[in-house]
């Protein structure tokens, strides 16, 4: 009995001393880099995008005007965060993906003064790493908003982030969690507009489970994307941003030289064509719908008249 | 510096231990006790009785089996998601959910418990006058309670662990560090999150040892093979009966 206890301490003594090794071993590399996947052969492009649907939309689309005009393309899709796929960018393993301009600056510099759309794609070029390089953006922007419902809009005739001020009640904001801790989250409500705010922090990137947060009053503000189609469904008012605290993400590929002149041209079609109505129209038909990424992205390029 | 130094540096900033943090240590770990404790309650107040209720009688055995071995399958993520959707952000969600998580495990404990006592044992019981209830009470209950305890270890283990998931819809926990640190690419304050749930799980273990030894009683425990293997086995070859049956 005594040994055996002995033994089974003995046992929990080794197991957290191996844990220490490993996670010591883990030294500062990336813990959610996946492992390599090989460059691309010569000649294709290898097209990444982000684990996140309205992203592979655009991605696909520009997968499929590339093959219509002659490219052989490899798709990688869902590749996850900025902090894996901008490396695998600059290392040659993707050679484009859809990016949003605002945190595609802020990954880069983070102490960026950058707030207009403008002044975010003149600061560009100058922070990408060496042979990486922005295409013209599309007007379309899937940014994160303070949204709320009507019924809270009218009630206390709140349409910007300046009115909140009035707003008496108790604010508690769903957003992820480290909404808490961005400049354009809790903090920035603060010193920017002066308003308390508490965070309900909800894991869903203002998927369905903030959008039904909101609704039901669990929370008064709820951060959902710009060109999330759940705004429009439930008649939710997104409050304008004068001091533009948030900043602008308009979807901006980051190529590098693999895709030539004539590629970059074909993706800057694409980009023309899709307006800011034209993602809302294509995230719902995902969301709603059900369709899939290719054709959704199909069925956009024919109505734009890119390919037949 | 990487993360394991860093990790261990946030965890002993007294900053992050203060009232005044966002996310103080303390309250989070109340907030993941208290969760798995609550869940622990009232899944043991579903499955013991119904566990015990199979052991004994012996019905419904290979529905609980069955049922019991689907919902181990369950992704609570899925279930935690579905919940919220239809009850709305709030402890309810994450509580139902981690009860569905432990039932399994504690409903196995119980009426494997009752099976695991010798039928001769408890023929011997109603031979000598016991009562259906006093049989299920002074001899069934006892005799069981080891592989119960075992059950309700192993689901507070998995309750414990997976109770970081309620920060997914805003109830707080340890998890709020996984959630934050992965959001912020702050990867050491994940580790952190991670790390005192592994130290709050083993704690658990250590605590459940020491009650499985206070209730367990002594007459069971002298049975239990740990303490015959420790005891002379020759003594019990001279103690036991002479008269071997041939089937054992």
């Amino acid at each position: 009995m005594f040994t055996a206890k002995k033994g089974r301490l003995a046992v929990m003594g080794v197991v957290a001393i191996g844990a220490m090794v490993a996670l010591a071993g883990c030294s500062s590399s990336d813990p959610l880099k996946s492992g390599s996947t090989g460059t691309a052969s010569a000649g294709t492009i290898a097209i990444g995008s982000q684990a996140y649907y309205s992203n592979t939309i655009v991605a696909e689309a520009y997968a499929q005007a590339l093959e219509n005009g002659g490219f052989k393309v490899d798709r990688k899709f869902n590749i996850g965060q900025r902090s894996v796929y901008l490396p695998e960018l600059a290392s040659g393993e993707i050679d484009l993906i859809p990016d949003y301009s605002g945190n595609l600056l802020q990954f880069y510099d983070a102490n960026t003064t950058a707030t207009s759309e403008a002044d975010i794609e003149k600061a560009l070029p100058s922070v990408l790493p060496k042979g990486l390089r922005v295409l013209a953006s599309s007007a379309a922007t899937d940014q994160d908003t303070y949204t709320v419902t009507k019924a809270f809009s009218d009630k206390y005739k709140v349409t910007s982030l300046s009115d909140l001020s009035k707003v008496t009640d108790p604010l508690t904001v769903g957003a992820n969690a480290e909404f808490q801790t961005r400049p354009y989250g809790i903090p920035g409500l603060k010193s920017d507009y002066g308003v308390t705010a508490s965070l309900k922090a909800i894991a869903d990137s203002g998927g369905p489970l903030t959008v039904a947060a909101l609704k039901d009053g669990t929370v008064q503000l709820a951060d959902i994307y710009s060109a999330d189609p759940s705004i429009k469904a439930n008649d939710f008012v997104s409050l304008k941003d004068p001091k533009n605290m948030i900043l602008p993400q308009n979807i901006i590929p980051v190529a590098d030289s693999k895709v030539n002149s004539k590629a970059a041209g074909i993706i800057e079609k694409v980009n023309a064509a899709l307006t800011q109505s034209k993602l809302i129209a294509a995230n719902a038909e995902s969301v709603n719908d059900k369709k899939s990424a290719a054709v959704i992205a199909k069925a956009f390029l024919k109505d734009a008249g890119i390919v037949k | 510096m990487n993360y394991f130094s860093q990790t261990v540096a946030f965890l002993f900033d007294g900053a992050n231990w203060a009232s005044t943090s966002i996310n103080p240590i303390p309250v989070r770990i109340g907030e993941q006790l208290w969760y798995t404790l609550l869940s622990l309650v009232i899944t043991a107040i579903i499955a013991i009785p119904l566990g015990f209720y199979i052991g004994h009688t012996g019905r419904g055995r290979t529905i609980a089996v069955s049922v019991s071995g689907g919902a181990r399958a369950l992704p609570t993520l899925g279930v935690l998601t579905l919940l919220a959707l239809l009850i709305g952000i709030g402890i309810g969600a994450p509580i139902i959910s981690f009860v569905v998580l432990a039932i399994p495990s504690v409903l196995a404990g119980a009426y494997s418990g009752f099976e695991s006592v010798d039928r001769r044992t408890i023929d011997a019981a109603r031979a000598v006058g016991m009562t259906e209830w006093q049989i299920v009470t002074k001899v069934e209950i006892p005799l069981g309670l080891p592989l119960l305890i075992g059950g309700l270890r192993s689901a507070t283990l998995q309750i414990v662990a997976t109770a970081t998931l309620a920060a997914y819809i805003g109830a707080g926990g340890l998890g709020t560090y996984i959630f934050l640190g992965l959001g912020n690419n702050d990867f050491s304050q994940a580790l952190a999150g991670s790390v005192l749930v592994i130290v709050l799980a083993i704690v658990l273990e250590i605590v459940f040892s020491i009650v499985q030894r206070l209730v367990v009683p002594a007459g069971v425990r002298a049975g239990r093979s740990t303490s015959t293997r420790a005891g002379a086995t020759r003594s019990r070859a001279v103690v036991g009966s002479p008269l071997q049956e041939g089937n054992k």
